[in-house]
């Protein structure tokens, strides 16, 4: 079976100004359903860009890559919004919820986008928030909301639309480890029900929880190991408020 | 959307804009109306037709100083003309009239019974003399409503009296309608009328082969009428080549005169209107840039979820035309209450009209589309991962 997500030889060559910019130099990459890849390496090494490509949100300049078998990389611009919409859900480092909007709206948005009558947005979110244990936060703005419950109305906004991938941005750059432990469980969660996580992160112990740990460096893949996923157990304690 | 402070100062411009369309068409309109009700007082369709001028010694005398029209220039004008509907001659001259115990100086009119259906006249009290009066020059009179009060004092009922001109004595048969002031300011109830042989027998006196006096046409139309008239006085007159010896003042045409200065003003308050429309959607334009700006990273998140280019447009051009139309709705409210303000000020007249409201309603919606379109597209034009990093 063809992997779900595929690079073949793909480059990423920026222009600014008079400098050109070589963030990808050719990466090949096969990235299996249900996988959770790690993207690590330090800041120039090319993974947001290569977590751009994968995310539709840039084509590549060179090379070719084919997502749920279909190449993307000839795609228009609103050919790749409804893949972004219905095949990958984005995390982000800083959330970006919507303010003064519910979560339940928030979650929603996808949806919006999808052309979903309003009770079926409705229902939807709902399931999707259930599924990230906030069913009693729904009406909350992100503002009523701590960090990792923003980030729990986040992954539930990526997963309401049944994506095959999620795409996770530094997800827990901005939580405590407390919350950072609860939300990388989530993801392993998500793995086992068969949804692949790629996920970037610069820090090495949110890396141990992936089952695939892939480094870049200056535009190119240093190593791709497999390892045993360390599992993110919550320590005893208080429920992070 | 999310500032309500900022969006009211957003949409000052469109309300001022909006409301000032609202408030002068309301007072032209009006003023129009006034001025049409008043037109329409004297006879539509309407001719005046004057005799030529004299000219003595290099100066020339006026309209009306050159006795040119005959008698028989009215018979024809009557019985060859299929474009004219109604027409009299009316002599008239100031005279002194007295009643038992008031007296009243006004203008004594001699004219034929066609003379208040030219005028769209109607009787307040009485019955007007008939064509038998003229017929057999009876000493008759109908009263204008302001003589009415002058001899006979107010809400009296003078028919049957008698009252006395030129020391003739004539029975009031009926007393005319209040029709106010004429356009001019001059007053229609302050005249008598009387059978026009009556008035050439007893009041006129001298030369009778001319009309001392003017000819009153209604046409079917004003415009043809005036034509067929002007081409038969000529034509009757012998007049190849030289110029009229008479003159025709049409008042549709003062009315449309009337109307073309009004539609002047009109049209400067438009442009008045229109450029503060203008300010009022650059106003629009410049707040929706800053949001684009400010909103850039959930433009970014937005797309990276699935919204297309036209999601995003039209997220900002909904906005754009929300405000807009709420500006629009505000101004017009705005509006309405500065015309009755001016009413209660002033007491001018303001007519509201529906079409007016409903086109600033769309035209403040179409100001929300221009203003908006170019914010919405820059911000559908965005590239997700630059809008997704901004800070």
């Amino acid at each position: 079976m063809a992997p779900l997500i595929a690079l073949e030889d793909v480059a990423k060559t920026y222009r600014m100004g008079d400098v050109e910019v070589r963030a990808l130099r050719g990466v090949s990459l096969a990235i299996e359903k249900g996988e959770f890849v790690a993207i690590m390496g330090q800041s120039g090494s090319g993974k947001s860009t290569l977590m751009n490509v994968i995310g539709c949100l840039d084509r590549p300049t060179a090379g070719r890559y084919w997502l749920d078998g279909l190449e993307v990389s000839a795609l228009s611009r609103d050919q790749l919004a409804g893949i972004r919409n219905r095949t990958l859900g984005f995390v982000f480092q800083s959330f970006n919820l919507l303010s003064r909007t519910s979560a339940l709206e928030n979650v929603e948005l996808p949806l919006l986008y999808a052309g979903l009558a309003r009770q079926q947005r409705h229902a939807q979110a709902r399931v999707a928030l259930e599924r990230v244990g906030l069913g009693d936060r729904m009406d909350h703005t992100p503002s009523q909301l701590s960090g990792g419950q923003q980030q729990r109305v986040a992954i539930a906004r990526a997963l309401v639309n049944g994506p095959r991938v999620i795409l996770a941005d530094e997800p827990t750059g901005n939580l405590d480890s407390r919350t950072s432990v609860e939300v990388m469980a989530l993801f392993q969660e998500l793995g086992r029900g068969g949804i692949t996580v790629v996920l970037v992160t610069h820090e090495a112990d949110v890396a141990t929880y992936a089952g695939r740990v892939v480094v870049l460096k200056d535009g190119r893949l240093q190593s791709d190991r497999r390892q045993n996923p360390a599992p993110a157990v919550v320590p005893p304690g208080e429920e992070a408020a | 959307m999310r500032n309500k402070l900022r969006s009211f100062l957003t949409t000052l411009g469109m309300i001022f804009g909006v409301g000032a369309v609202i408030a002068t068409v309301a007072i032209g309109e009006g003023a129009r109306s006034a001025v049409e009700a008043a037109f329409a007082s004297m006879g539509t369709n309407l001719l005046v037709v004057l005799p030529g001028t004299t000219t003595s010694g290099g100066a020339r005398g006026g309209s009306g100083t050159q006795p040119t029209l005959t008698w028989d220039d009215l018979k024809a004008i009557r019985s060859e003309l299929p474009s004219v509907r109604y027409a009299v001659a009316v002599l008239r001259s100031g005279s002194q009239v007295l009643s038992e115990d008031a007296n009243w100086t006004t203008q004594v009119q001699g004219t034929e019974p066609d003379f208040f259906e030219i005028r769209n006249w109607p009787m307040l009290l009485g019955t007007r003399f008939t064509q038998s009066d003229v017929d057999a020059g009876t000493k008759v009179v109908v009263l204008g409503a302001t003589v009415a009060d002058k001899l006979f004092g107010p809400n009296a009922n003078p028919v049957g009296q008698l009252v006395r001109i030129r020391n003739i004595p004539f029975q009031v048969v009926a007393v005319a309608g209040r029709k106010g002031q004429s356009p001019f300011g001059q007053d229609y109830d302050d005249a008598v009328f009387i059978p026009l042989t009556t008035y050439m027998a007893k009041v006129q006196g001298g030369l009778q082969k001319f009309i001392a006096g003017q000819i009153l046409i209604t046409g079917v139309t004003a415009a043809r009428a005036e034509t067929d008239v002007t081409a038969l006085l000529r034509d009757r007159h012998n007049l190849r080549g030289g110029d009229d010896d008479f003159s025709i003042r049409n008042l549709a045409e003062v009315a449309s005169a009337q109307e073309e200065s009004s539609r002047t003003v009109s049209l400067l308050l438009a442009i008045v209107a229109g450029v503060s429309l203008l300010v009022g959607g650059i106003g629009i334009m410049n707040i929706m840039l800053v949001s684009v700006t400010e909103r850039t990273r959930e433009i970014g998140t937005r797309m990276a979820i699935g919204a297309r280019g036209m999601d995003i447009l039209m997220q900002f051009l909904v906005e754009a035309v929300t405000l807009a139309t709420l500006g629009g709705l505000l101004g017009i409210a705005f509006g309405v209450l500065t015309a009755r303000w001016m009413t209660s000020l002033f007491h001018w007249p303001v007519l509201f009209r529906a079409d007016v409201i409903l086109v600033s309603v769309v035209f403040s919606a179409l100001v929300g589309v221009v203003f908006g379109l170019y914010p919405a597209q820059k911000a559908s034009r965005l590239d997700p991962i630059e809008a997704l990093r901004f800070e």
